[in-house]
C-alpha cells in the first residue's frame, strides 16, 4: 500500500522548494508546493478506497529504528478509522490552504521559503498521524512545533514575529517535557512504545494496581497536550502566533497542529479510560479553557485575535468531549472545526488582503458590497461555529454537550453558555466587518479566484460536513453515545440567542457595545487585557528565570567558574612559565653550571640506588 | 709485585683531570679556553677507558678511546669554525657577551 | 720503576691541567694542554696502549692542538682580565690546600677500593695489529659511521668559516 508515500510527497516538495526555490520561477514553486500536497491527498484517497472498509488496523513496518536491549522501536505507519479521518482532514484542508496561499502570498517576499516550510509541516503532521508508536508520534510532534516556530516567525525582520515564534516554541517545550516523561514511564511500565502492544498490555492490567501509574502517565500526556493544543495553562502562545501569515494561522493553528493534542488523547483512549481522575481533569481543563477564551474573544478588536481565542475555546470543547469519554464526538468536532475555523481564518485573510494589511475591526465596516464571496462564505462559517441547526458545528458540538450532560449537568450548562458567547463574538466580528459604514482608509477589493475558490469549498464543507457521521464511523473504536434531542435543540437555541444579541449590539443599536463596555469599566479592561495572564506569567516565571539565568548561570557559573577555570589553567601555565624562563639567562656558563649540578644529582641518585649493577 | 701501580691511581688521576676540566669550563670566560677545558675532560675519559681496557686485557677500550679522539677532532673542527663565525659577528670572545638567547 | 714514572707524569699532567685553568692568556692554556696530552701519552704507554699513545701524540697533540693554536693566533685573542677578586690567602695557599684535599680524597678512595693486581709495564700490549683486527671486524659499523661524521664535520667547518660572497 506504500503508506510512506503519503508524507514523502510533501517532503519532496520541501526539498525541491527549499534547495532550488531561489532560482526557479514562481509557477514552478507553486507546482511543487501545491502539487505535492495534492498528490498526498490523492494517495490518501486511493489508500482508503483500497483498504475500505477498515475493520482492522493496517500496519506497514519499514525498519527498526532503535534496538536497545529489550526495547525495540520501529518505523511503523498504520491506518485505522481514526487515522483515516485525520488523514483526510489534514491532506484535504491542507491542499485547499496551499491553493489559497498561492494567492495570498503573491506579493510577499520569501515566497519559496514559505512554501518549503509549509510542505515540511505537512510532512511532519502526516508522520504524526500515521505513526504507530509514541516515539514516531513524538518526532512528528516536535517537527510540527519546529515548523510552527519557523512559520510564525516568517516575517523575521519584525521583532514581534520572532518573539511570538520563540514564545510558541518555548511554551510548547514545556508541554513536550511532560510528554517525554510520559514516554519514559510508558517504556518503564510496558517495555515498549508500540501502540498495539501498549494498549493490549494496559487492557490486561488489573484495575486497582494500575490506576496509580496510568494516572501519572496520562496526566503527563495531558501536559503535553495542553502545550500543543493550547489549553490552560499553556495556551498563551496561540494568540501571539497570529503574527504569522494568515494561511499559517489557518493551517497550523486552527485545522491541524493544534488538534494533535486531541488526536493523541483519542489515540491513547485505552490508557485514559483506565484513569478516571485524568479524564475528569481533561474535561475540566477543556471546559474552563472554552469558557475563559470565549470571554476574552468577546472584547478583542483584531480580527485574527478574535478567531485565535475562538480556536482556543473550540479546542477546549474538543478536550471536554474527550474528557467525558465521548472520544468520537471530540474527533467529530475536530473535523468540523477544521472546516469552519480554516474558513474563518482564510476569510479573515481575504479581508486583510483586500484592505492591504488592515486587521483592526474598528477600521472595517460595510465591506459586504466590496467582497461578496468572502462575506457569504464567512457567514456560512459563522453559522457553523455557532451551532446553527443542521450546520456541521451543530452536530459535532451538540454531540459533545450531550455527552457532557451525561457526565455532569453543570458541565452542560457552562458549555451552553460558552456556545452562546461563541455565537455572539463570531457574529460581532462579522457585523463589524461587513455591515455599516466603511471606517477605514484603504480601497477594499475582492480576492482572486485562487483565494475565493478554497473559501467556497470550505463553506460547503462547513455547512454540509455534519452529515459525515463520524461517531458512527468511529463506532468500532469508541462507543457511541445516546442522542438527546431536547438538549441538542436547547444549545442550538442558545446559539441563536447569541446571534440575535450580536445583531442587537452591532447592527440595530450601534454604540451600545461601547456604552456597555464603559459601564463595566474595570471588568472590561480586565477581559480586554486577556486577564493579564501574559503579564502574570512574565512576572512569575519568565523574569525570575531570566534573572536567575543571568546572575547565577551566566555570571556565576559560566563566566566565573568555567571560564575562570579554563582561563585560570592558562594563567597558571603562564605563571609557571614565567618563573621557569628565568633559567634561560642566555649565559652559557650558568647553563654549564646547571649541567654539572644535574650530573652530580644523577650520580648521587645512582650511587644511593646501588650503582649501575 | 712491588713495581705494580695500583689501577685505582689511574682512575683517581682521571677523576682529577675531569674535575679540573669542569672547573675550567665553568669559571673561564674566554670561549677558546672553555673549549680547551672540554678537550681536557675528553682526555680524562680516554685515560679511564684505557685503564679499564688494561684491567680486562682487551683492546676494546683502546678502540673506544680511538673513537673518542676521532669525534673530538670533528668536534674541534666544527666548534672552532663556529667560534670564528661568532667572533666575526659579535667581535668578542667573551662567553658572557654572547647571551642574545636570554628570555 | 713503573710507579716512579707514573708519579712523575701524573704530576706533570695535573700541573699542566691546573695551569690550563689558571692562566689568563689562551696561548698559555693551549700549551699547557699539549703538556697534559703528552703526559697522558706516556701513561697510555705504561698501560700497554701503544697504538693509542701514538695516536694521542699524532692526532690529538699534533693536529687538534695545532688547530687550536692557529685559531687563537688568527683571532688575536688577548689575555683575559682577572676573573674574580680572591683574597691573598687563597692566592698563595689555595693550590696547596686543593692538593691536600684531593690527596686525602684519593687516599680514602684507594683504601676503599678492592686490591687488584696493579699495572705492570709490558703485561699487556695493545698492538696496532690487535686494534686493527678488532676495528675492522667487530667495530666496523662505528668505524664507517665516524668516517661519515668526519666528512660532515669537514663540510660543516668549510661552510661555516667561508667568507660571505
Amino acid at each position: 500500500m506504500h503508506l510512506w508515500l503519503i508524507p514523502i510527497f510533501p517532503l519532496l516538495g520541501f526539498l525541491a522548494n527549499g534547495l532550488f526555490g531561489r532560482r526557479i520561477p514562481k509557477a514552478l514553486i507553486n507546482t511543487f508546493a501545491v502539487g505535492s500536497v495534492l498528490l498526498s491527498f490523492l494517495w490518501v484517497v486511493k489508500t482508503l478506497l483500497a483498504l475500505s472498509p477498515i475493520e482492522t488496523k493496517y500496519i506497514e513496518h519499514y525498519f527498526t529504528w532503535i534496538q536497545s536491549g529489550t526495547l525495540n522501536i520501529g518505523v511503523d505507519f498504520a491506518v485505522d478509522r481514526l487515522t483515516a479521518i485525520m488523514l483526510m482532514v489534514v491532506t484535504g484542508v491542507g491542499t485547499l490552504i496551499h491553493i489559497y496561499a498561492v494567492g495570498y502570498m503573491d506579493h510577499e517576499g520569501g515566497y519559496y521559503r514559505f512554501f518549503a516550510y509549509l510542505n515540511l509541516f505537512m510532512f511532519f503532521m502526516l508522520v504524526l498521524v500515521l505513526a504507530q508508536n509514541y516515539l514516531l508520534l513524538f518526532v512528528g510532534w516536535e517537527g510540527v512545533g519546529l515548523c510552527s516556530y519557523l512559520l510564525i516567525g516568517f516575517y523575521f525582520t519584525e521583532q514581534f514575529a520572532t518573539t511570538a515564534g520563540n514564545k510558541a516554541f518555548i511554551v510548547n517545550r514545556i508541554g513536550d517535557f511532560g510528554f517525554s516523561l510520559a514516554v519514559f514511564l510508558i517504556v518503564r511500565q510496558f517495555g515498549t512504545l508500540d501502540f498495539s502492544k501498549v494498549f493490549d498490555a494496559a487492557k490486561g492490567m488489573p484495575g486497582e494496581a494500575s490506576i496509580g501509574i496510568l494516572t501519572t502517565i496520562t496526566l503527563l500526556l495531558l501536559v503535553g497536550a495542553t502545550g500543543k493544543s493550547a489549553q490552560i495553562p499553556l495556551y498563551v502562545w496561540l494568540p501571539d502566533a497570529m503574527a504569522g501569515p494568515t494561511p499559517v494561522s489557518a493551517l497550523i493553528h486552527a485545522a491541524t497542529m493544534v488538534t494533535a493534542g486531541v488526536y493523541m488523547t483519542a489515540r491513547s483512549a485505552t490508557l485514559f479510560m483506565k484513569a478516571p481522575i485524568t479524564m475528569d481533569t481533561v474535561a475540566v481543563i477543556g471546559l474552563a479553557t472554552a469558557f475563559f477564551a470565549a470571554t476574552i474573544g468577546l472584547t478583542q478588536m483584531d480580527i485574527k485575535k478574535v478567531f485565535a481565542y475562538s480556536t482556543v475555546s473550540q479546542l477546549g470543547y474538543m478536550f471536554l468531549g474527550v474528557g467525558v469519554g465521548a472520544f468520537s464526538a471530540g474527533i467529530f468536532h475536530l473535523m468540523t472545526h477544521a472546516f469552519f475555523k480554516a474558513l474563518l481564518f482564510l476569510g479573515a485573510g481575504a479581508v486583510i488582503h483586500g484592505l492591504h494589511g488592515e486587521q483592526d475591526l474598528r477600521q472595517m465596516g460595510g465591506l459586504f458590497k466590496h467582497m461578496k464571496i468572502t462575506a457569504i462564505t464567512l457567514f456560512c462559517a459563522s453559522l457553523a461555529i455557532s451551532g446553527f441547526p443542521f450546520t456541521s458545528g451543530f452536530f459535532s458540538k451538540d454531540a459533545i454537550l450531550v455527552a457532557a450532560y451525561e457526565r455532569a449537568p453543570w458541565m452542560y450548562w457552562v458549555g451552553v453558555l460558552t456556545a452562546g458567547m461563541t455565537a455572539f463574538y463570531v457574529f460581532r466580528a462579522w457585523f463589524m466587518a461587513f455591515t455599516g459604514e466603511y471606517r477605514g482608509h484603504a480601497h477594499p477589493h475582492e480576492s482572486p479566484l485562487v483565494m475565493t475558490g478554497p473559501l467556497m469549498i470550505l463553506a460547503v464543507l462547513s455547512i454540509g460536513g455534519g452529515f459525515i457521521n463520524v461517531p458512527h464511523i468511529l463506532e468500532p473504536m469508541f462507543a457511541e453515545h445516546a442522542e438527546n434531542q431536547a438538549l441538542a435543540w436547547l444549545s442550538a437555541g442558545v446559539g441563536i440567542v447569541g446571534i440575535l444579541l450580536a445583531v442587537l449590539f452591532y447592527v440595530v443599536k450601534r454604540g451600545m457595545a461601547d456604552s456597555v463596555a464603559k459601564a463595566f469599566g474595570g471588568l472590561y479592561t480586565l477581559v480586554y487585557n486577556k486577564y493579564f495572564v501574559d503579564e502574570v506569567y512574565d512576572a512569575a516565571v519568565v523574569e525570575p528565570l531570566i534573572e536567575g539565568s543571568r546572575t547565577v548561570l551566566w555570571r556565576g557559573i559560566d563566566a566565573g567558574l568555567i571560564d575562570g577555570t579554563v582561563n585560570g589553567v592558562g594563567r597558571r601555565s603562564r605563571g609557571i612559565g614565567s618563573i621557569l624562563r628565568l633559567i634561560q639567562s642566555g649565559n652559557i656558563r650558568s647553563y654549564a653550571a646547571w649541567v654539572v649540578l644535574g650530573s652530580i644529582v644523577l650520580l648521587l641518585a645512582i650511587g644511593f640506588a646501588g650503582g649501575l649493577r | 709485585m712491588q713495581n705494580a701501580v695500583p689501577l685505582s691511581w689511574y682512575l683517581i688521576l682521571s677523576a682529577i683531570l675531569f674535575a679540573l676540566g669542569v672547573a675550567g669550563f665553568i669559571f673561564r670566560r674566554n670561549i677558546i679556553t672553555v673549549f680547551m677545558s672540554i678537550e681536557l675532560m675528553l682526555n680524562a675519559v680516554n685515560l679511564s677507558f684505557v685503564t679499564f681496557s688494561y684491567e680486562f686485557k682487551q683492546v676494546d677500550g683502546h678502540i673506544y678511546s680511538f673513537f673518542v679522539m676521532v669525534v673530538a677532532a670533528a668536534e674541534a673542527a666544527v666548534g672552532l669554525a663556529i667560534i670564528l663565525t661568532v667572533f666575526k659577528n659579535r667581535s668578542t670572545l667573551m662567553i658572557d657577551e654572547v647571551n642574545s638567547m636570554k628570555y | 720503576m713503573t710507579a716512579i714514572f707514573f708519579l712523575i707524569f701524573a704530576g706533570l699532567a695535573v700541573f699542566c691541567a691546573i695551569n690550563l685553568v689558571v692562566q689568563t692568556h689562551p696561548i698559555a692554556s693551549a700549551l699547557s694542554l699539549i703538556g697534559v696530552m703528552g703526559s697522558l701519552a706516556v701513561l697510555y704507554l705504561q698501560l700497554g696502549g701503544e697504538f693509542i699513545a701514538a695516536a694521542q701524540v699524532i692526532v690529538y697533540a699534533g693536529a687538534i692542538m695545532v688547530l687550536f693554536v692557529f685559531v687563537i693566533m688568527l683571532l688575536n685573542a688577548g689575555a683575559e682580565s682577572a676573573t674574580f677578586q680572591v683574597s691573598r690567602f687563597v692566592k698563595y695557599f689555595g693550590a696547596i690546600l686543593l692538593a691536600a684535599f684531593l690527596g686525602l680524597v684519593s687516599f680514602i678512595i684507594q683504601g676503599a677500593l678492592p686490591r687488584t693486581e696493579g699495572v705492570i709495564f709490558g703485561a699487556f700490549q695493545g698492538t696496532a695489529l690487535d686494534v686493527g683486527r678488532k676495528l675492522f671486524t667487530t667495530y666496523l659499523l662505528p668505524f664507517e659511521a665516524t668516517s661519515v661524521l668526519i666528512l660532515i664535520a669537514i663540510v660543516g667547518a668549510i661552510v661555516l668559516a667561508r667568507k660571505e660572497v
